[in-house]
């Protein structure tokens, strides 16, 4: 490996890292403003506890997101300073929007609920929440054109003499149709894993309180609503990428000659892929161009066209792993979805779960929270070569200077140190969970103690 | 326009040191300043629904920074890029103590977040003090405006030198008083005497020891620092609290202008070759970034301001730390 694949691999480590919490801040956030509405509407105290006990995990989990988002906004000086220095004008005023306007917004206002119950008007005090939450999706709607840009280069001009790219229309740069279009994706996913956290939490809890079951329902209701979600929005996404990224659509299906008529590959063995492959007849064009006899492009027939536009080279990305993180991310989604639709339906009119249901399902924020990882990594993987498709490739990105001892290091560094985070943060929430979710009988006329820190 | 980018930058840099200033400083303090878990969790708590807003002004700082002078944010950081990402981990160490400190479990618990958020603000303050002063003396840049070579020298050359031992240093310093004299206005109780205290011996002292360096480089600056430290020094012996506080933010205030100014239009001076040096004009947007940012910029941050201060004055109650009998 060189200090290229090393400083890949290292944003990728810490990208997807910062992204387990990522979406599980924006559902908690939108949960915790849920649930006090709910409380507030219908003064049953079991919505109370359970959007302060949502509040507290949201807020160990925010502090993760803050913290390793930081590393994020300085990944591109430091990995991809040659990057930085040629989309500087297209990135950097998004990255400092994004900062300005919902950064700030999230960090104060949750800090203002979470400590504010007893200090602010209740309706400044529920608002504070809501404002959170939308800071979030705000968060998310940048941070998502930024990485539309490198999907889909829009709104932007290069400079004859300096080869840089120049912002012409911050509108257009936002409204990028792939991020029009991955943006409620990523959402639907967020819900998902956030809807499978509180499933979890609910049903491992489920004999200490009854308001745990109203919590183990209302995540798996968000699981499977995201999971629905996710598969309409993944659909309308997957035809825009076909539009503007036809490689990487031929990757997922490993589609190396142009087909009218495609088939949806099940499963596929062999070297290269597909030998053997368990097809659905049609489903491919259907997906991707929303017509059964459709033509799709395939890898050999791009991989010749992008030659002759941008030059002798391979623009063909790994086909293998495009393929099953592809496959990966809609089946280990869809399963998730289907658990919480199981459980919604054994638990339907007060019935109880089965055993050995309730005894697995505290790992079902594993399978969103996979879902998403594919999701990204196939995003991400199957861009190659390219940084910004079509302009510049992640090779022209890369700090000059820059050697693989550093990159070992920091790497070294970064895995240490999120390690043990995510040790300590994974005890704490189940540490949380255990608390008595209401106060004790004895306390219940006492103030309720200021939050300890 | 470049010159008002450029001031926007440097106040987006001025206010996270303050800000993150006492928060590092009473991180520092709290630890030890606090002698049992019930007041070192009270010196926490006066930071508590602050910190994570006062860090977002770095994502803000280094933001419109990228935004407004890409050159400039590429050479500092790809050119520090090992003693960067060792704050960046100290950082996340930090942030974290500090939130999961009071949600976890018996005093054991408490004790070793304590450590880790004494042990991690110490190394920030003392990595940003070497960093300030790298920024300060320049970087070995080629005409690219990269720093290269080999070996972990690459990065860490400039911030091992005598120089940014000074700086770390100085950060320290600053970053104690800012501490001090923010616990002694934030809190009640043995913490508010202890702090005080400590505030007046560091002003005095640190006003001596700065006045000595000034006449001895003849820096007017250091010597505008040592009137500062010795007026902060002065107010909290008075009990003068807030004036206190605000003399020493005023004095951090201007130590990172004077950062930012020291080579005047170069941002960044490259100690290679002058003509390699980073120069605002050159290292900024072009005119279309810089306006989109100008509108962005005029029409949020004064609401940021606005609500920060609201979250201030709502939690402006101070923390006791006085045990109270039950």
């Amino acid at each position: 490996m060189d200090v290229l694949d090393w400083t890949r691999l290292q944003f990728a480590v810490v990208t997807i890292y910062h992204y387990f919490f990522v979406p599980l801040s924006i559902s908690l956030a939108a949960s915790a403003a849920g649930l006090q509405i709910a409380w507030l509407r219908t003064k049953k105290e079991q919505y109370l506890h359970l959007t302060k006990f949502v509040g507290k995990i949201l807020i160990v989990t925010f502090a993760v997101g803050v913290v390793t988002g930081l590393v994020q906004e300085f990944q591109f000086g430091l990995g991809w300073s040659a990057f930085a220095r040629f989309y500087g004008d297209v990135f950097g005023p998004t990255l400092a929007i994004e900062g300005m306007l919902a950064f700030f917004l999230e960090a104060t206002f949750l800090a203002l609920w979470y400590f504010g119950w007893d200090r602010l008007p209740r309706a400044i005090h529920t608002a504070c929440i809501v404002i959170v939450a939308v800071g979030t999706l705000l968060s998310a709607f940048i941070i998502l054109a930024a990485n539309s840009f490198m999907q889909n280069p829009v709104a932007y001009a290069l400079d004859p003499v300096t080869g840089r790219a120049r912002l012409t229309s911050f509108t257009e740069l936002m409204l990028n149709k792939v991020n029009l279009a991955a943006f409620p994706h990523t959402i639907s996913g967020a819900i998902m894993v956030g809807g499978a956290l509180l499933l979890a939490l609910g049903v491992w809890r489920l004999a200490a309180d009854p308001a745990y079951r109203t919590l183990a329902r209302l995540g798996a209701w968000l699981t499977l609503t995201g999971g629905a979600l996710t598969a309409l929005t993944g659909d309308h996404l997957g035809k825009v990428i076909t539009e503007v990224q036809p490689m990487k659509m031929a990757a997922a299906e490993a589609l190396y000659a142009t087909t009218a008529g495609a088939p949806f590959s099940v499963f596929a063995t062999g070297k290269p892929l597909p030998e053997f492959s368990l097809e659905i007849p049609w489903l491919l064009s259907i997906l991707a161009k929303g017509n059964p006899g459709a033509t799709v492009q395939g890898i050999d027939d791009l991989q010749a066209q992008y030659a002759a536009e941008f030059g002798p080279g391979s623009y063909v990305p790994m086909i293998p792993v495009a393929f099953w993180t592809f496959r990966l991310m809609i089946g280990v989604g869809m399963l998730a979805a289907a658990v919480a639709a199981y459980y919604l339906w054994r638990t339907r009119k007060s019935r109880n779960a089965p055993r050995w249901l309730t005894r697995w399902l505290p790992l079902i924020p594993l399978l969103p929270a996979a879902a998403n990882t594919f999701g990204w990594i196939f995003t991400e993987t199957a861009r190659q070569p390219w940084i910004a498709f079509g302009i510049s490739k992640v090779a022209d990105g890369i700090s000059p200077g820059l050697t693989s001892s550093e990159v070992i290091t920091s790497l070294a560094g970064f895995t240490v140190i999120y390690g043990v985070i995510a040790v300590v943060w994974l005890r704490l929430v189940r540490h949380l969970a255990r608390q008595p979710l209401a106060p004790a009988a004895a306390a219940a006329d006492k103030p309720e103690p200021a939050p300890v820190y | 326009m470049i010159t008002f980018w450029f001031s926007v930058v440097v106040l987006a840099w001025v206010l996270y040191f303050v800000l993150e200033g006492f928060d590092f400083g009473v991180g520092l303090l709290g630890p030890v300043l606090g002698r049992d878990d019930h007041e070192r969790g009270a010196a926490v708590r006066t930071i508590g629904p602050f910190w994570d807003g006062n860090e977002v002004w770095l994502v803000a700082a280094i933001g419109v920074t990228f935004a407004a002078f890409p050159a400039w944010y590429s050479a500092l950081l790809a050119g520090l890029y090992l003693p960067m990402v060792v704050l960046l981990l100290l950082l996340a160490v930090r942030g974290v103590a500090l939130e999961f400190r009071g949600k976890g479990d018996g005093a054991r618990y408490r004790r070793r977040a304590d450590v880790a958020l004494a042990a991690s603000s110490l190394g920030i303050v003392l990595v940003w003090g070497a960093l300030l002063a790298a920024f300060a003396h320049g970087l070995a840049i080629n005409a690219g405006g990269d720093v290269v070579g080999g070996g972990f020298d690459r990065t860490f050359g400039p911030v091992l030198t005598p120089a940014a031992g000074l700086g770390a240093l100085a950060a320290l310093y600053a970053a104690l008083l800012l501490g001090a004299t923010f616990l002694a206005l934030r809190t009640s109780g043995p913490l508010r005497r202890r702090a005080a205290n400590l505030s007046r011996w560091l002003g005095t002292g640190g006003a001596v020891a700065l006045l000595l360096a000034g006449i001895g480089t003849g820096s007017v600056i250091t010597l505008l620092a040592a009137v500062l430290a010795f007026a902060a020094g002065l107010l909290a012996r008075t009990g003068r609290e807030a004036l206190a506080f605000g003399a020493t933010a005023a004095a951090v205030a201007g130590a990172v202008v004077a950062v930012f100014t020291t080579h005047g239009a170069v941002v960044l001076h490259s100690t290679i070759d002058p003509a390699y040096a980073l120069t605002r004009d050159a290292a900024a947007a072009t005119p279309q970034a810089l306006e989109l940012i100008t509108w962005a910029g005029v029409l949020i941050l004064p609401g940021v301001i606005a609500y920060q201060a609201y979250s201030y004055w709502v939690f402006r109650r101070r923390v006791a730390s006085e045990r109270v009998p039950s």
